[in-house]
């Protein structure tokens, strides 16, 4: 564990000289976005560039990929990250031509470019050269057109394929001294946590090879957000991307992205507000993590399972308090929160402070019954390997990464909110298996808890005349055409990530969503092939996704 | 102090009233049936009905849920297993995760296409008679995703459903409500019609030769089952 301000005094500085002397030639010229500098480059420099700006410039986190069609062109957009310093930020622009939209894709560079690429390719509709899997993503396979591109009809009848019976024995997986045995598991499976399709490979009972099938939740969260208008239509949409309680913190992402972008102020009173719902949030997200986990790994619908679900009702009935609702609580606004605690104050204060109170034993109780649970170490301990290198191919952030070691959370890194003033510890585990990452996150239950009771003795004792809850935001926003900015915070499952262009109107011209749990569900493959089948579910259930996340 | 006069109703404790105990213990017949229940019914432990009747009484009374989560309302749908609202004291909360073993299915989340053809395949495989619970306003019309490109408007336009929860997502009572109510529909024997749904799965042969069946011919298989949507059709 590291405390806050540490890691920010080793910080190297890249400036935008020494970024525009390393490109040279190769940038055609400057799109720069609100959060970072941006170059164009030609579609054939894409690997070419991006490794130089791994190699020479530190910029090792592919945090997203973002394309969009104008109505002269095709453009990908990579955002560029350090894992060391994420305020340090860079965007390669990548135009292509309408009519021949292909660019190279950066997949040797980056591992995580797979998925983000196909995503680009289904939705977008632009090809990527030299792309080892060009397939749809969220999709069905016989998906007719490009739902995000322009001209898009909505009207045209599509046809879905029900392929139930896919080739029991592979022939590309076959041969003479194994026989391997093709398995689906999902879309509905009760270890899939949600509608995933895993198409596995087995060799007796190891695992051969997965290909997880997604977009059977893709309910098409880019194109609601790109018809609401800023001030108040898109942000119900943030809590159905990661539903597990995780509300607030998805609310954030689109409030903290859109406030950059329309220069919004948050008062200090509403962001200390902001903090501790989003806190709350984090634990209920975790204990739902830990119970399923637990559910997953040995079958425990009882006394696990239902622990941790008492605790999520717990705080559950605190955010009800607080938000109006239970599960999808809208209670954000653009330059704020929607109310001020909940009258009496006193009662809604003392109420979260029990719940802190009993958290500690609580927690003493889940460490009897899972960690320090010899079988369940025998099930976790040395399985799900995910490797602090690889893990930053894949662009994994949140409890998956810092599981692997890597100390990396935008709470202190990329400062937002109230987390710089408070005291607390980024939890880190150098496990790399599935028990480091159950750990980091019991951990992050307790620094939560932390950081809640900072917030309500700052809330407790706040001037009665200076609670101000929202900054004065016009009516309609219009942001001005053209600007573009990409923002992330921490949610519960990891970078969550928001690009918006504003074309001049009421609502966003492009809205794009990274989702961590579409990062980190990637390197299922690299932690469970070679690996028995029972651990490919247990490290399904530590990376912790959410398929409304995953699919958007 | 059994009697000849039902009796409509139970009250105080259910422990049986009469001297069952001693009459075991003594000597004499076991008089075993000499209950409460006994009491409830009479002096003769028989009871008339018609066995439609009966069998739908046991129907509603225990139920076994299909364990299927597709989006948000399945969070708010485990909470109504889980501990607090405890769905099981009803008769209706032993999640199944096979279909075979299920009688009832809650559908807790947004359709999308490309899980259009599965959900009606599990819904297939379930044995008769099942019913459905439509939980959320996506099961409804598809709820805030309604206008999405990819997105079923409602669950009702591939599988017949019994009872709609309204709200996104309906809390833990609504859907404990919800579940009473087909619970009583059960007991009284209704259940919804299984009529011709928009979306079927058909064989890709049997569909009218249109322009995109003719673009796919190549890609899908004549015998291959698929689901056609006409989304400029839909509500």
């Amino acid at each position: 564990m590291s405390t806050g301000l540490e890691k920010r005094a080793t910080r190297v500085e890249v400036s935008e000289d020494d970024l525009e002397a390393l490109l040279g030639d190769r940038a055609l010229g400057r799109d720069d976005h609100l959060n970072a500098p941006g170059f164009v480059i030609r579609p054939d420099d894409v690997q070419d560039v991006l490794t130089d700006l791994r190699d020479e410039a530190g910029f090792d986190h592919l945090s997203c990929l973002t394309a969009q069609e104008y109505s002269d062109r095709y453009e990908s957009i990579y955002h560029l990250k350090k894992y060391a310093d994420p305020t340090q930020e860079v965007s390669v622009v990548v135009p292509t031509t309408t009519d021949d939209p292909v660019s190279q894709s950066a997949e040797p560079v980056f591992r995580t470019a797979d998925w983000h690429e196909r995503e680009a390719f289904d939705l977008v509709g632009i090809d990527y050269e030299g792309h080892p899997d060009p397939r749809r993503i969220l999709l069905p396979e016989t998906w007719q057109g490009h739902p995000l591109s322009k001209g898009y009809d909505q009207e045209k009848p599509q046809i879905v394929t029900l392929s139930e019976h896919a080739n029991p024995i592979q022939p590309d997986h076959h041969d003479e001294e194994s026989d391997t045995m093709f398995l689906n598991i999902g879309p509905h499976h009760p270890a899939t946590h949600g509608v995933l399709h895993v198409k596995t490979v087995l060799d007796g009972e190891t695992v051969v090879d997965i290909d997880p099938d997604i977009g059977y939740l893709h309910r098409c969260e880019e194109q609601m957000c790109q018809q609401g208008t800023y001030r108040h239509q898109i942000m119900p949409y943030p809590d159905r991307w990661d539903y597990v309680s995780a509300g607030l913190l998805n609310e954030w992402a689109y409030a903290r992205a859109a406030e950059d972008l329309a220069n919004i102020e948050v008062p200090e009173y509403a962001q200390i507000i902001r903090t501790m719902g989003a806190e709350l949030c984090r634990i209920a997200s975790h204990m739902l993590a830990l119970g399923t986990f637990a559910l997953d790994v040995y079958g425990d619908f009882t006394a696990v399972f239902q622990y941790a679900f008492r605790d999520r009702e717990v705080v559950q009935d605190i955010l009800e308090d607080l938000t109006g609702q239970r599960l999808m609580f809208n209670y954000f606004r653009l330059g704020g929160v929607a109310w001020d605690l909940p009258e009496p104050r006193d009662e809604f204060i003392a109420k979260t402070r029990d719940f802190l109170d009993e958290l500690p034993a609580k927690v003493d109780e889940y460490n009897d019954m899972i960690t320090s649970n010899e079988i369940f170490q025998v099930r976790c301990h040395n399985t799900g390997i995910l490797e602090p290198e690889v893990a930053k191919q894949y662009g994994c952030t949140g409890p998956v990464a810092r599981g692997s070691g890597i100390d990396y959370d935008l709470r202190r890194d990329d400062p937002y909110g109230y987390y710089e003033n408070l005291e607390w510890d980024v939890v880190t585990q150098d496990g790399c298996d599935n028990y480091a990452r159950v750990l980091v996150r019991m951990q992050e239950v307790e620094e939560s808890a932390k950081i809640i009771e900072q917030c309500l003795d700052l809330l407790e004792d706040w001037p009665e005349d200076d609670r101000e809850v929202q900054a004065n935001v016009p009516r309609t926003l219009k942001p001005d055409a053209d600007t573009e900015v990409y923002r992330a915070v921490e949610a519960a499952k990891g970078e969550l990530g928001i690009y918006i262009r504003s074309d001049g109107t009421d609502k966003p011209g492009r809205f794009k969503i990274r989702s961590p749990c579409f990062s980190n569900l990637q390197a299922l493959e690299v932690m469970s092939e070679g690996e028995y089948i029972p651990d490919l579910v247990a490290s399904l259930g530590s990376l912790d996704i959410v398929l409304g996340e995953v699919d958007r | 102090m059994s009697s000849n006069n039902p009796r409509q109703s139970i009250h105080d404790s259910t422990a049986p009233s009469t001297d069952t105990r001693d009459s075991r213990i003594g000597e004499g017949p076991d008089d075993r049936f000499n209950s409460k229940l006994r009491e409830a019914f009479g002096a003769s432990p028989f009871i008339l009905t018609k066995f439609d009747k009966f069998m739908n009484w046991v129907r509603g009374n225990s139920m076994f849920m299909l364990q299927f989560g597709i989006a948000c309302c399945s969070i708010e749908m485990i909470h109504t297993y889980a501990i607090k609202h405890d769905l099981d004291r009803f008769g209706a909360g032993v999640p199944r995760a096979s279909p075979r073993q299920a009688d009832v299915m809650i559908v807790p989340g947004t359709i999308v296409s490309k899980f259009g053809p599965r959900m009606k395949r599990v819904y297939d495989q379930m044995p008769e008679p099942k019913f459905v619970v439509g939980m959320g306003s996506c099961t409804i019309s598809g709820g805030p995703f309604q206008e999405g490109y990819n997105v079923v408007k409602g669950a009702e336009e591939i599988i017949p459903i019994d009872i709609h929860v309204p709200g996104c997502p309906p809390r833990p009572e609504a859907l404990i409500y919800g579940v009473a109510k087909l619970q009583e529909r059960i007991r009284n024997g209704e259940s919804s019609p299984v009529v011709v749904k928009p979306y079927e799965l058909e064989q890709f042969g049997d569909l009218p030769k249109d322009e995109l069946v003719q673009k796919l011919a190549s890609e899908i298989d004549e015998d291959d089952l698929v689901m056609r949507y006409n989304w400029a059709d839909s509500p």
